[in-house]
C-alpha cells in the first residue's frame, strides 16, 4: 500500500481581471516628440470595461505560475493510451532550434537551404524504411489530417481509374477519427463489429465493388495485432480497395513489422507519438503519409527529390491531391523527429518497440485479476482493463479521479467504446521498472480502496487544485468568458 | 431500469412506439444509463427521409458520442426540439419527454422483428 500523503499539488491564482489594479502599467513610454494627430472617428474604439492594468512582473508571474499546474511527460508519468506519451529526448530540441534550422524562411531559395531540404528528404527515406512505403508525404500537420491526406489520394485513385466508389468499412474499434476522414472525402462509413479483431469472414462478407478502403489500426486499439491482416489485404484488394492503415499504434510494430509489407496501401504516422515530438503546448504535431508505389503520383505537392547532389521540390505532379498545409509541413518537427531517429538507430528503435510492449505486458500481468481484463489475447503496447471488477458501485471515472491524487495522470477512459468503462494504460519504454511499479501499487491501492472505502474513490480527487469537476454542467451550460458581475 | 411494456425495442438500444402509421423513436433507459450525463443532442430535419439502419441523430455525454440509427424507414414527421436546449432529459425521462424523432412510416412493418419488453430486458442483463 502506498499513501497520497506528499503527491498532489496545492496552488492558487487568480485571474489577471481580478489582479487589476487602476492606473497600473507595464511600460512608462517616452514623450511623444512627433506632432499629434486625431485619427479619424470611426477607426477610435470604446474604452474597454473591466481591461486588466497591470505590471510586467505581476504578468510574468501569473503566467510562470500558471506553467506549474501543467502536467506533462517532463512531470511524471503520463500513461494515456493511444496517445503514446514517450519522453520528448531534449537533444530533439538543440537540433531544432540550430539557427540553421530555427531562422530559416519558408521561401528562401532551394538553392540556400539545401540542408534542410536533405533533412526532409532523408526524413522521407527513413520513414519509408521503417514502415515499407516507397513514397512518403511530410506535409499534414497530424493524425487525423493525415487520414484525410490518405483518404483523399485512395480517393484520386479509384477515380483515376474510372471508378467511384462509394463505401469505406471501418471496424468498431477504431479511432473517432477515422470515420470522421473518411466521411469528410465524401464516403459512406460501414462499421464492423470486431471480436477484439477482425474476422477474415466478416471483412469477406462486407466487400463488394463499392468499397473503396478498409481503414484499419495494428495493432488496434485493444491493444491487439491483426494477425489476419495479410489476408485481410488480400480480400479487399481481390475487390477493388485499398487498405488504409492508421499509424497511431506504429510504437509496437517499429523496427519488427511494416505494414507495407504486409498489404497496407496507405499509413499515416504521427511523429508526436512514435517519433517522440512534443505533443501539442510545445508545438504543432506532424502526420507524414506513407504511400506504395501506385499511389505515389497523388502525393500532396511538393515532395522533396534528389538530383545529382542537390535536393529540391517536385512541384511537377499532375496526378497530385495538391497542397494539404502551407509550405512544407511543420518543419519543426521534422527536425526533431528526424533527430530522434538518428540519434536511436535502428536497433535503438526496434529496442524502445520491444521495452514498450514489454512495460505494456507487465502492466497487464501486474494488474490482472484485480481489475478486469476483457481480451485475453496476447497484446501489445498498450492493455485495456474494464470497470467490471470494482467494488461498491465504483466506476472507471472514480479510478481515474483517484489516480490524480497519487499523482498520476489519469490513463484514457472510456475508449475504446466496444470496452463498457474501459480504462487503457499504455506506458510506451520511456518508464523504468520503478516507475511501472509505483502506478501498479497506485492502481491496485485503488482497487483496494474500492472495496474497503468506496468513498475514496467517489470524492476523489482530494488533493489537487481542484476537487471533481461538474463535467456535465460545463458541457451543457459552458461559461466561455469571466464577466466581473460573476466574481 | 425500465422497461415499459408498451414498446419494442432494438439491439440498438432504441425504443420505438407505433401508433398508426407513425413511430415515435428515442433511446432507452439502458441506453442513457450507459452513455452518462447527454450534454449535446443533434436531431434531423422535419421532413428528412431516413433508411432503417442508417444513422439518423447524433448523442453526445461526458463519455462518448454516439449515432443513433434508424429502426424503421420514413418520413420524419416531428421533432422533439427541446432536446438540443435540455439534454439532461433524455436522462431523466427517456421514454416519455425524452422522444427524439416521429416518423412517418414509408410502408408497413411487421414489428415482431424488434424485441418486447421481456426480450430486451434479457438482452441487456445478458451482457
Amino acid at each position: 500500500m502506498i499513501s497520497t500523503e506528499g503527491r498532489g499539488l496545492v496552488l492558487d491564482e487568480k485571474l489577471l481581471f481580478e489582479q487589476s489594479q487602476p492606473g497600473r502599467i507595464g511600460y512608462s513610454l517616452s514623450a511623444l516628440d512627433v506632432p499629434a494627430t486625431a485619427p479619424q472617428q470611426s477607426l477610435m474604439r470604446e474604452e474597454i470595461a473591466g481591461f486588466p492594468e497591470l505590471s510586467e512582473v505581476d504578468v510574468i508571474r501569473h503566467y510562470t505560475r500558471l506553467s506549474t499546474w501543467n502536467y506533462g511527460v517532463d512531470s511524471g508519468f503520463y500513461p494515456l493510451g493511444s496517445c503514446t506519451m514517450k519522453y520528448n529526448p531534449k537533444v530533439n530540441e538543440a537540433a531544432a532550434h540550430l539557427p540553421g534550422f530555427a531562422e530559416i524562411h519558408p521561401q528562401t531559395p532551394e538553392a540556400l537551404n539545401q540542408g534542410a531540404l536533405e533533412l526532409m528528404y532523408n526524413l522521407q527515406r527513413d520513414l519509408g524504411e521503417v514502415s515499407g512505403f516507397p513514397a512518403v508525404t511530410l506535409q499534414p500537420a497530424a493524425g487525423a489530417q493525415g487520414e484525410f491526406t490518405g483518404m483523399l489520394m485512395i480517393r484520386a485513385w479509384h477515380e483515376a481509374n474510372g471508378q467511384k466508389r462509394r463505401k469505406v468499412i471501418i471496424p468498431d474499434t477504431a479511432h473517432g477519427t477515422n470515420p470522421a476522414s473518411a466521411a469528410l472525402c465524401g464516403y459512406e462509413v460501414i462499421t464492423v463489429a470486431s471480436d477484439g479483431v477482425l474476422s477474415k469472414d466478416d471483412i469477406a462478407a462486407l466487400m463488394d465493388d463499392d468499397v473503396a478502403a478498409l481503414m484499419v489500426t495494428n495493432p488496434n486499439t485493444l491493444g491487439l495485432f491483426e494477425a489476419d491482416i495479410r489476408a485481410i489485404c488480400d480480400l479487399v484488394h481481390e475487390r477493388g480497395g485499398l487498405v488504409y492503415a492508421d499509424g497511431a499504434n506504429l510504437n509496437a510494430l517499429m523496427g519488427i513489422s511494416r505494414p507495407g509489407d504486409i498489404g497496407i496501401d496507405v499509413m499515416h504516422f504521427n511523429l508526436h507519438k512514435t517519433f517522440s515530438t512534443p505533443h501539442g503546448g510545445g508545438g504543432p504535431g506532424a502526420g507524414p503519409v506513407g504511400v506504395v508505389e501506385k499511389l505515389e503520383p497523388f502525393l500532396p505537392k511538393p515532395v522533396v527529390i534528389k538530383e545529382g547532389d542537390s535536393y529540391k521540390f517536385d512541384y511537377e505532379r499532375p496526378d497530385s491531391i495538391g497542397r494539404v498545409q502551407s509550405f512544407y509541413g511543420h518543419f519543426g518537427i521534422l527536425v526533431r523527429a528526424y533527430s530522434y531517429i538518428l540519434s536511436m538507430g535502428g536497433e535503438g528503435l526496434k529496442r524502445a518497440t520491444e521495452l514498450a510492449v514489454l512495460n505494456a505486458n507487465y502492466i497487464r500481468a501486474r494488474l490482472e485479476g484485480e481489475y478486469d481484463l476483457p481480451y485475453k489475447q496476447r497484446s501489445l503496447h498498450e492493455v485495456v482493463f474494464s470497470e467490471k471488477a470494482l467494488a461498491n458501485d465504483c466506476h472507471t471515472l472514480d479510478v481515474a479521479k483517484r489516480l490524480i491524487d497519487y499523482g498520476y495522470h489519469p490513463p484514457t477512459i472510456y475508449f475504446p467504446l466496444v470496452v463498457p468503462g474501459a480504462l487503457m494504460v499504455e506506458p510506451t519504454e520511456t518508464e523504468s521498472k520503478q516507475v511501472i511499479d509505483e502506478f501498479c501499487d497506485a492502481l491496485l491501492t485503488i482497487a483496494e480502496e474500492a472495496k474497503n472505502n468506496p468513498e475514496l474513490l467517489k470524492q476523489a480527487p482530494v488533493r489537487a487544485k481542484v476537487r471533481r469537476l461538474d463535467e456535465a454542467t460545463a458541457a451543457r451550460k459552458p461559461k466561455l468568458r469571466w464577466e466581473p458581475d460573476q466574481s | 431500469m425500465d422497461f415499459p411494456d408498451e414498446l419494442k425495442y432494438t439491439e440498438d438500444h432504441e425504443w420505438i412506439l407505433m401508433e398508426e402509421e407513425v413511430a415515435t423513436i428515442g433511446i432507452t433507459d439502458f441506453a442513457q444509463e450507459q452513455l452518462g450525463d447527454v450534454v449535446f443532442v443533434e436531431l434531423p430535419e422535419v421532413g428528412d427521409i431516413l433508411e432503417a439502419g442508417k444513422s439518423f441523430g447524433v448523442v453526445e455525454s461526458v463519455k462518448a458520442v454516439s449515432d443513433v440509427y434508424a429502426p424503421v424507414s420514413g418520413e420524419v414527421v416531428e421533432i422533439n426540439e427541446e432536446l438540443p436546449d435540455e439534454p439532461e432529459v433524455l436522462n431523466n425521462s427517456p421514454y416519455e419527454d425524452g422522444w427524439m424523432i416521429k416518423l412517418k412510416l414509408s410502408e408497413a412493418i411487421a414489428l415482431e422483428g424488434f424485441m418486447d419488453a421481456t426480450a430486451y430486458q434479457e438482452f441487456v442483463e445478458k451482457d
